[in-house]
């Protein structure tokens, strides 16, 4: 089964909820995979410290010209959408940090003077977090190379290498563009993660409206519960969301993450405000 | 004209609560023009009130559509679209969620089955707040292309700011380092990285350090909470130190801030956070006063550890 992990709105906690499930996931024997999808900043590992067992480079197709044949004809420029090739009355220039790697051109070429090439955009990683519970927790992550633009090939990359056993928990990147989508489109359940504010409550209803386009079940966690307005658990009642965990603003919270430690693990309060999501994800997991 | 950009790598580190503040700050003086480029989120306007006095469409792309009609449902377009934007059922569909509006499906259709609808993804809107001119935006859900509404959003602030003679626009940029923040600060004279003291506040600032360098705009960092944690703030400080980019200020945590945020008041308004707030703003304003890229570029970053560098594997 796949959890998206998301929000609307950045620093929600989302990175804080998801390793605390996955440590308490495995605590409690469940087969657990963390895969961090905010390829932007991913951060999971500065909290589940794993250790590495595989890093692939990970790349795109972009056209590249082969040969001589190409008669400057233009037809992959018309054809292109996204304004990455320039054709020249004496040559081609290609901008393939623009290209969506639809690969129209190649077939728009009416002279096979173009083929593909990889272009690499990131890193995959794959390893084993070994906390000190029984069971340990499988990580993948995705890193984006600083400058590049377009992360959502890169986390199509990262969610087709996943193996689906057990629960496979996936931290999302914020907000609610096609990067997010591409991930909540393959999640069972999507379990939002929001702050009683005005901010966190603008992001939630756009965050709530994309799990509703993609017809996803979701479950929203309110975080720093304390720290707030009544609007945002208003808002949840009257859509008929289940709240499915309030965690108080604690600053043994906010000190264990800032150790890099995982809340769950420091905190056996936020232990037990998770667990009946917790035993809501073995549940739908094994039926 | 000025350009002053509030990005953070992280989310939620605090962008739109200090760029409020700075349009409060600034507009004591001389109105201000603010543009907010978080379009996925946008919550600027939450914390300057004001009325709409603009509301203009966002047209990015086009989704492709099947006439079913003509369709013979033979398959090659599902074959060969790698969006995965069309299912072979019946006949065959498009799903507008995931169409790119490429094209490659009109190129191999034998039938001419294909035809095209421009999308709008977005509205974009110009308020006018006490401040001076605010442009924010709001992109539709599950929309591709907010790099395109955010080069928008800027472009409408320039004009404004011109229309109004107005010296400085301050710009609430997106979480990220991906393409909408490479819209946000392209042509900034000054990003300020509001960081907090943690360890993904310390990772995702090197990134984004390293992001400006690569587009050539001057940084400086506040961080945000500071006392949360005096041994992240002193690794923080080192950071910066090395990249050779000021801290401009330290703002305390302080649980009557989310309270005024949830008032639609900006931390400016809590006194223990509002002094130390002027100290940056007119360090701030120092530094956009003299800014220039003084091509610092990766020397002194290279010895910056960033994950990314991985060599091929």
């Amino acid at each position: 089964m796949r959890v998206a992990v998301a929000s609307g709105k950045g620093g929600t906690g989302k990175t804080l909820v998801s390793t605390s499930l996955a440590w308490l996931l495995a605590r409690d024997d469940h087969p657990i995979t963390y895969v961090d999808a905010d390829v932007e900043e991913p951060n999971g590992h500065l909290f589940l410290h794993p250790e590495l067992s595989d890093c692939q480079r990970y790349a795109r197709p972009v056209p590249q010209l082969m040969g001589e044949t190409c008669s400057g004809c233009g037809e992959c420029q018309r054809f292109c959408q996204f304004n990455a090739i320039l054709a020249l009355p004496d040559r081609i220039m290609l901008f393939p940090e623009l290209c969506s790697s639809c690969g129209g051109c190649v077939l728009a070429c009416g002279e096979m003077a173009l083929g593909e090439k990889p272009r690499e955009i990131g890193s995959i990683e794959t390893g084993t977090a070994w906390t000190e519970t029984r069971c340990p927790i499988r990580f993948m992550a995705a890193t984006l190379d600083v400058g590049e633009a377009r992360a959502t090939p890169l986390i199509g990359g990262l969610l087709d290498r996943i193996e689906d056993r057990g629960i496979v928990l996936i931290d999302a990147p914020p907000g609610t563009s096609c990067s997010v989508m591409e991930i909540v489109r393959g999640a069972d359940l999507v379990v939002l993660v929001t702050e009683p504010t005005p901010f966190g409550l603008h992001d939630l209803v756009l965050a709530v409206e994309m799990t509703r386009a993609l017809g996803k079940p979701v479950t929203a966690v309110v975080n720093r519960s304390d720290l707030g307005d009544d609007h945002t658990r208003q808002y949840l009642a009257s859509q008929g969301i289940e709240m499915a965990a309030e965690i108080p603003f604690r600053p043994e919270l906010a000190e264990a993450y800032a150790h890099g430690e995982i809340a769950a693990a420091a905190s056996t309060e936020l232990c037990s405000l998770l667990l009946p999501l917790e035993r809501r994800l073995v549940a739908e997991a094994s039926s | 004209m000025k350009q002053l950009v509030v990005i953070s790598g992280k989310g939620g580190t605090g962008k739109t609560s200090i760029v409020a503040s700075l349009a409060y700050l600034s507009a004591s003086e001389t109105p201000v023009t603010t543009a907010d480029c978080d379009v996925d989120a946008a919550n600027l306007a939450l914390l300057l009130p004001g009325e709409d006095i603009r509301t203009e469409p966002f047209w990015s792309g086009r989704r492709a559509n099947i006439d079913a009609g003509s369709c013979s449902v033979c398959g090659l377009c599902a074959e060969q679209c790698r969006a995965a934007a069309i299912r072979i059922e019946d006949l065959a569909v498009v799903d507008p969620l995931a169409c790119e509006g490429c094209g490659v499906c009109e190129l191999v259709c034998p039938e001419e089955a294909v035809f095209f609808v421009d999308n709008q993804a977005g509205v974009w809107m110009e308020r006018r707040t006490a401040f001076g001119p605010l442009i924010h935006a709001a992109l539709g859900i599950a929309q591709d292309n907010s790099g395109k509404l955010v080069a928008q959003v800027r472009e409408e602030a320039r004009t404004v700011a011109e229309r109004d003679d107005i010296g400085l626009i301050l710009v609430d940029g997106p979480p990220g380092i991906g393409c909408p923040v490479h819209a946000s600060l392209t042509g900034c004279d000054l990003a300020l990285v509001v960081t907090e003291p943690t360890p993904s506040g310390e990772h995702d600032l090197e990134r984004v350090l390293k992001l400006l360098d690569h587009f050539r705009v001057p940084a400086a960092v506040l961080i945000n909470k500071h006392d949360l944690s005096p041994e992240f703030t002193a690794r923080i400080e080192a950071l910066a130190r090395r990249a050779g980019t000021q801290v401009v200020g330290k703002l305390p945590f302080n649980p009557e801030v989310p309270r005024a945020l949830a008032r639609g008041e900006p931390p400016l308004a809590v006194e223990a956070v509002a002094a130390p707030l002027a100290e940056a703003w007119e360090r701030i304003l120092a530094l956009l006063s003299t800014s220039a890229y003084e091509g610092k570029h990766s020397p002194r970053l290279e010895s910056v550890s960033v994950r990314t560098s991985t060599e091929a594997g």
